[in-house]
């Protein structure tokens, strides 16, 4: 029988973004069943259009190449800067896109759920996210977490 | 280096690329043929044999040339 992994995805980050899919389609190339619930500020991974950036704010451990203070990372911009240098670097380094590793896991079988409360909550449209995946709640994790080789909260 | 009947150069991509492109081509392969993988991500020389490890496709070669990882992997009896 297949090893299963359940993933909770919180975080709407670029950097947020790449454990869960990153982990997901792996898991599926091993042979997992795999499946990421998405809730909260992880919903805007299931996008179809994914602007996602990175914030060196509130990040002091991001590398960053001059030191740039607190007060003048809330300048207009910064996050910006920040995420172009991001992706910049992430494809020089030969490092899958997001939207790249999403779309391997949706083509390996691995399923993606939107959680209904949250989607309610934020007024999001189930139009607006990329096609074939699935909407639930916390029963719905649980039910496939309790039988879970593997279970991450990201 | 052993023979092979099909190549995948995976070189300049990283983690977990070298995996999920061993795991499509494997897919289309049959028992018992042969996948040569070439990757210059160091974590595939770990990362490789435990994918081959879990997925039952037998790492059969790995060796290193030039700064590049080369694998041998038989595909499977069972699944790819």
């Amino acid at each position: 029988m297949a090893k299963k992994m359940a993933i909770i995805a919180s975080k709407g980050t670029l950097d947020g973004a790449y454990p869960p899919f990153l982990l997901a389609s792996t898991a599926a190339a091993l042979g997992f069943e795999a499946k990421i619930f998405f809730t909260f500020y992880g919903l805007q991974l299931l996008n179809k259009e994914l602007n996602l950036k990175v914030s060196p704010l509130g990040n002091p451990a991001m590398p960053m190449p001059v030191t740039v203070p607190s007060i003048v990372q809330v300048l207009p911009g910064l996050e910006g800067f920040a995420t172009w240098m991001m992706k910049r670097k992430l494809k020089k380094k030969g490092v899958a896109s997001v939207e790249e590793l999403r779309e391997i896991c949706i083509e390996s079988g691995v399923e993606l759920i939107a959680c209904q409360m949250t989607v309610d909550l934020f007024d999001f449209k189930h139009e607006d996210f990329v096609e074939g995946i699935s909407s639930g709640g916390a029963a719905t994790f649980l039910e496939f977490a309790s039988e879970a080789d593997i279970t991450l909260y990201i | 280096m052993s023979e092979f009947d099909v190549e995948i150069d995976s070189s300049g991509l990283n983690c977990p690329l070298p995996v999920l492109k061993a795991r499509k081509a494997l897919a289309d392969m049959s028992a018992g043929q042969k996948l040569h993988l070439i990757a210059t991500d160091l974590g595939a020389n770990k990362d490789i044999p435990a994918f081959c490890k879990m997925t039952g496709n037998p790492l059969i070669d790995s060796s290193e040339s030039e700064g590049k990882l080369h694998f041998t992997i038989e595909k499977g009896e069972t699944n790819g």
